[in-house]
């Protein structure tokens, strides 16, 4: 039996082992495309393996899609989209995604288990965040279905038609309610990619289509690696690219749909700023601190990953939060008790190595957690930089992993000029008791999201995104209806 | 072998998420479209609906406390019951408003989705009819949609159960409770939903709906001073000198009149106030 110990000024907590049923996933042994309301074997006859990044087993074997079955993806989204979808009225197209909402409430835990299962993030992030905000966009969402007249784009707002839709790894159901929600609310039919290593929540979510009586064809999800998701990218009969992930793809997805009339919206990488002002509350900066880099084991775009503490409190900021990151526990993601999973794939883990050997290349003070990590799998300890300089690495480029690095300022000009200073733009936080100061930190901020004494927060109604080289269109709210109607 | 012998339903007021009679001890006859007997209800009197009110009134802020998301979800769990119990509200809507059964399929299939059109509206409210204001100074200034309070309903007389779903939905959605006065001939559809509407997580005292006599009960809903709110719809040609009484508790009024535009937003935006924030910038 392996028990987690932290220190705190009690003395050691131990847990004792809570582990959530690996059984409850429920999984097939392998599974086919979703195209036209069935799993359906791939044209190319190609499986491939995903496994559990906390244990290196294969949980199941998906499809891999080439361009045959991108083709019978679009083709079957076309057919549905208009022989039934688009002549589907408001008020029915609502009541699906409502039925699909509570298909996920009430298959939630087990949901919960395959995300773990198959991402390697913590069930209880799952469990409490991944989970619950999904069937919480599609309640959101059902509501526009039927309202979209009051959306603010005019009185008869059209869809656009067929969606491809790319998501990530790091939070794959919730990335595909973010995505199909609206999408369908405003009367899209779709062509979901889900990640490479992560497809199994999304063929769940599959069978729950199915159980909701989702006409054929309206969702299709289809499995595979790159060579899948530029096959949708290019394909003619796609009227919409909607794709989360990296810049680096973002930037070749919007090259290659430039010469066409597809719309594209990107939700990509950032370098968040998470700036903490001398008067703020110093016990709930450490937590929103450790909140806002490893959730998710910074396995997330707008992760706080550049902390800018105000000169005068950084010692101290800096000494508690080391403190703190030495009680995180990290390990078993099935474990109820545990707040740092595993990575998500060995590629990513090099990609953590390696922008941390270069942390230290570079002058930063390295400080990782002497947490005790599992045998086998994939970890990366908790890890904290400080006098971390701006032209470093580690400053300037997306870890997406528990990797915190630590600058420091003086006035709030030099805080938001630091924090603007990076490519990215997508989410800041600031710490600070004194509102109205905050308020002008967030007027001067070049990002999508600004969070005030909190981190992390999302929400269907609030919408999501990036500015500059973290993309662009949002996600969630009523402007998050936009990127899927002819406006 | 002889036929089995119905059980009947006695249909009582529904205050406070409870069933009560009349504290009047009074009842009325309910009878179908062609004159034959349905039911006794029970006939409210003028206490009954300001215990309504005092219910209604307690109840108020857990229902706007409770995020616009899980009003929603109760408004939802609502239809979802109608939906389970349909064929017993066309039953009850075919029997007083005199409709062949697909009629009156067709009157419940649309005050079910009516109440899952408002269960939407919840958590839109605020992103349609609020936002930030751009004044000319160092301020972040948001308008924010809020319910005006306690609504009182008088329910339309003909539409037993659309037009009665038409009047609650809309200013529950905005975190408004509401004491609604039901069709007083055809009180039986919205006694039945009222029904439901306690099996579906709404705060208790949320929803109060009341049978009896509307020349008893219209003049106090619109005089009471702990109504913030009143839905004329149901109350005929009193409505001028109701309108004229809700004057004296300066009451958010909602009447339709005969040259109105359709907006369907429109009995919402009655019972919702706007609060305005200033919040300086500077540092």
């Amino acid at each position: 039996m392996i028990e987690n110990s932290a220190t705190s000024p009690l003395g050691a907590l131990r847990y004792d082992v809570a582990p959530e049923s690996a059984s409850l996933a429920h999984l097939r042994k392998s599974y086919g495309l979703f195209i036209d309301g069935d799993f359906t074997p791939p044209e190319s006859h190609e499986q491939f393996e995903t496994i559990n990044p906390a244990t290196g087993e294969t949980l199941a074997t998906v499809a891999l899609a080439d361009t045959a079955d991108v083709d019978r993806a679009v083709a079957s989204a076309r057919r549905a989209y208009e022989r039934v979808w688009s002549s589907t009225p408001g008020t029915e197209r609502a009541k699906y995604l409502y039925r699909i909402a509570r298909l996920i409430q009430e298959r939630s835990r087990e949901l919960a288990v395959v995300e773990t299962l198959d991402n390697g993030k913590p069930i209880r992030e799952s469990r409490d965040v991944d989970v619950p905000l999904a069937a919480a966009h599609f309640f959101y969402y059902a509501g526009w279905a039927d309202k979209l007249e009051h959306a603010g784009f005019g009185a008869h707002p059209r869809p656009l038609g067929v969606a491809g839709q790319i998501i990530p790894w790091n939070f794959p159901l919730l990335m595909a309610a973010w995505k199909l929600a609206p999408a369908l609310a405003a009367g899209n039919t779709c062509v979901l990619k889900p990640a490479e290593t992560t497809p199994l929540s999304a063929l769940v979510l599959a069978e729950i289509l199915q159980q909701a009586g989702l006409p054929e064809g309206v969702v299709n999800i289809i499995t595979g690696d790159a060579t899948t998701g530029a096959a949708l990218v290019e394909h003619p009969g796609v009227d919409k690219i909607a794709f989360t992930g990296s810049t680096e793809v973002g930037r070749l997805i919007q090259e290659r749909v430039a010469a066409t009339s597809k719309r594209l919206t990107l939700e990509l990488g950032g370098k968040g700023a998470n700036i903490v002002f001398e008067d703020a509350p110093i016990d709930e900066v450490i937590e929103g601190i450790i909140d806002g880099i490893f959730f998710n084991q910074g396995h997330v775009c707008c992760a706080g990953s550049r902390l800018l503490v105000q000169e005068s409190v950084a010692d101290e900021v800096l000494r508690r939060l080391l403190r703190r990151v030495d009680q995180l526990r990290v390990g078993d993601p099935m474990d109820k008790n545990t707040d740092v999973g595993a990575i998500n794939s060995l590629a990513q883990l090099e990609r953590i190595r390696e922008l941390t050997d270069w942390g230290e290349r570079e002058g930063a003070t390295r400080y990782t957690s002497a947490c005790a990590l599992p045998d086998k799998g994939l970890w990366f300890a908790p890890t904290v930089f400080s006098d971390v300089a701006q032209s470093h690495r580690i400053a300037r480029e997306e870890i997406f992993g528990p990797v915190l690095s630590v600058l420091t300022f003086r006035t709030p000009e030099e805080a938001v000029t630091k924090a603007n200073n990076s490519k990215y733009g997508l989410a800041c936080g600031v710490w600070s008791e004194k509102g109205s100061r905050t308020l002008w930190v967030a007027q001067r901020l070049r990002a999508g999201v600004i969070w005030a004494n909190t981190y992390n927060k999302f929400d269907p109604t609030s919408p999501f995104g990036g500015v500059r080289e973290s993309g662009f269109g949002r996600e969630g709210g009523r402007h998050g209806l936009e990127a899927y109607l002819d406006v | 072998m002889s036929e089995r012998l119905e059980v009947n339903k006695t249909f009582k007021l529904v205050v406070k998420g409870a069933f009560v009679r009349s504290e009047s001890g009074r009842s009325y006859e309910v009878r179908d479209a062609a004159g034959g007997f349905l039911a006794n209800v029970a006939q409210a009197s003028r206490k009954d609906l300001r215990d309504a009110v005092v219910a209604a009134r307690a109840a108020q802020g857990a229902w706007w406390d409770a995020s616009a998301y899980n009003r929603g979800q109760v408004l939802y769990r609502w239809a979802e019951m109608a939906e389970s119990r349909r064929d017993e509200l066309v039953d009850l809507v075919g029997a007083v408003e005199g409709h062949k059964k697909k009629d009156a399929l067709g009157h419940v299939g649309r005050a079910i989705d009516r109440i899952v059109w408002y269960a939407g509206w919840t958590d839109k409210v605020a992103q349609v009819l609020g936002g930030a204001n751009p004044v000319a100074g160092p301020f972040f200034n948001f308008s924010q949609p809020g319910p005006c309070g306690v609504v009182g309903v008088i329910a339309p007389q003909e539409s037993s159960l659309e037009g009665f779903v038409n009047c609650v939905a809309a200013p529950l959605c905005v975190g408004n409770a509401v004491v609604a006065v039901a069709s007083e001939q055809r009180p039986t559809p919205a006694l039945a939903l009222a029904e439901m509407s306690v099996t579906s997580d709404f705060p208790p005292g949320v929803l109060n709906v009341l049978s009896g006599f509307g020349a008893e009960l219209m003049g106090q809903l619109a005089s009471h001073g702990d109504v913030d709110g009143i839905d004329l719809s149901g109350s005929g040609d009193a409505a001028d000198e109701l309108a004229r009484v809700a004057a004296d508790s300066i009451k958010r009024v909602y009447r339709e009149r005969s040259n109105d535009v359709e907006n369907p937003l429109r009995r919402l935006r009655t019972f919702v106030e706007t609060t305005t924030v200033w919040h300086t910038i500077g540092q």
